[in-house]
């Protein structure tokens, strides 16, 4: 079993190296970003067989799906082909990656060896939230109780973070609404597309919600069914047209929501403050800690969903706006 | 004998369906059109994928994993030929012409005759 595990480590790594190597020698950017969506989903494998199954779930989410629409939706902007340059000296590059390339390599010498048990990272306080987290925080996936319990703050951090890349994006390129209404013809223009996505939004609509509350008890959470549920919106902008989709679901009320999502997190640690407790302890929120936990950890993730989703679509349809031609 | 019998028949699906990818991969790299490439790779979105869950239902016998197994190839039939679909179509309106051996003009001619 651990040969076959081996076997296909050793393929993935090589694809991930090919990948790599054509990524930098390639000049067409639409080449690239494909290809570093393929790159994501080769590290999301390798995820899986390292039993990482959340953050492999993460990657092939984030990684190889929606970053890789936001980056075509980017080139629709700036054009497919990378510029020329003047070709300048490629010694001095060299001799820097040289440099790092041996100091990272030398860096990696002082390294626990691979799966050693004594390694510094499984003494620190892994060993707390494994024994203690089936009694304290009582959901049998151990990944969403450290996410969203003990290291709630981070994951606060990374919450305003995404609203920040919003705010960011809105303020530079903003959202253009067309005030005309989209053309209709008979037979639509994509008779095929549009009867498939039609026939797919819901399951994924539906897929997502699941991940979002089912994230307690397997893989997933608000950072994934986040981004699934804005990838069924972003399918119907692409299949129908941008203004069936901003009528659908309007920028205005989408900000709003964003900014929302960021307020369910904030506020679940003020309530918590106000009970007594600690900001984002969620002991106090109901009458024994486990309940309190359990109903802490929906809310957040259901504030970390809302965020991400509205800012993924929100950041889309900032970006398809922009373009000459309706997607 | 029976599990000789589902064993025997896993197998097959599972030894077609790589035979399949395998040519379909081949296909992707050795055909020179765009559009015959495409096709290539689309054979192997559907019909080696099915191959292949067969066999690993075969194996799997019949309980929940059976059951995900069934979605995920209702789920690639549905969406594979689509994207497919999506992607020469999109081929095709920028403006990539098929190499074709004969013009259509003579193609419809040897129907007639």
């Amino acid at each position: 079993m651990s040969n076959i595990n081996l076997l296909i480590d050793i393929v993935l790594l090589t694809m991930l190296v090919f990948t790599t190597i054509t990524i930098v020698r390639s000049r067409s950017l639409f080449a690239i970003v494909m290809l570093s969506g393929i790159y994501s989903l080769l590290s999301a494998n390798i995820f899986v067989i390292l039993d990482a199954v959340d953050v492999a779930f993460t990657e092939a989410a984030v990684g190889a799906g929606i970053s890789t629409v936001l980056m075509l939706a980017t080139i629709g902007i700036t054009g497919y082909e990378q510029k020329k340059r003047k070709t300048i000296s490629s010694i001095s590059p060299m001799i820097v990656v040289i440099i790092t390339g041996a100091v990272l390599v030398y860096g990696t010498l002082d390294m626990p060896a691979f799966t050693d048990p004594s390694a510094p990272i499984h003494q620190h306080v892994a060993p707390r939230y494994i024994n203690d987290s089936p009694t304290e925080v009582g959901i049998p996936n151990m990944v969403t109780s450290v996410l969203a319990s003990y290291r709630g703050y981070d994951t606060m951090g990374e919450v305003i973070v995404v609203f920040a890349a919003l705010i960011g994006v809105l303020s530079l390129l903003g959202i253009r609404e067309k005030k005309s209404d989209p053309i209709y013809t008979e037979p639509p223009p994509r008779p095929i597309l549009q009867v498939m996505a039609k026939f797919m939004i819901p399951f994924i609509i539906l897929f997502a919600l699941y991940v979002q509350f089912h994230g307690d008890f397997g893989p997933g959470g608000g950072f994934q069914a986040g981004v699934i549920f804005s990838v069924a919106i972003i399918l119907y902008t692409l299949t129908f047209s941008q203004q069936d989709a901003m009528k659908l679901v309007p920028p205005s009320i989408l900000k709003r929501l964003a900014a929302l999502g960021v307020l369910i997190y904030g506020g679940t640690g003020i309530v918590s403050l106000f009970k007594g407790g600690n900001f984002l302890d969620y002991n106090v929120l109901a009458h024994d800690p486990v309940h309190g936990q359990h109903y802490g950890i929906l809310i957040i993730e259901f504030g970390v969903g809302l965020t991400v989703a509205c800012v993924m679509m929100l950041i889309f349809f900032a970006f398809i706006s922009r373009g000459d031609k309706n997607p | 004998m029976m599990s000789l019998i589902i064993d025997a028949l896993s197998w097959a699906c599972l030894l077609l369906g790589c035979f399949l990818g395998v040519s379909g991969a081949f296909g992707v790299f050795r055909f020179k059109d765009f559009y015959s490439r495409a096709h290539a790779a689309s054979v192997t979105d559907t019909l080696c994928v099915f191959f292949i869950v067969a066999g690993l239902v075969l194996q799997s016998g019949f309980n929940l994993v059976t059951v995900k197994l069934i979605f995920i190839v209702v789920l690639l039939w549905l969406t594979s030929p689509v994207a497919s679909h999506a992607l020469i179509r999109s081929a095709y309106q920028t403006g990539l012409k098929p190499t074709l051996s004969t013009t259509r003009k003579e193609s419809a001619k040897r129907g007639q005759s």
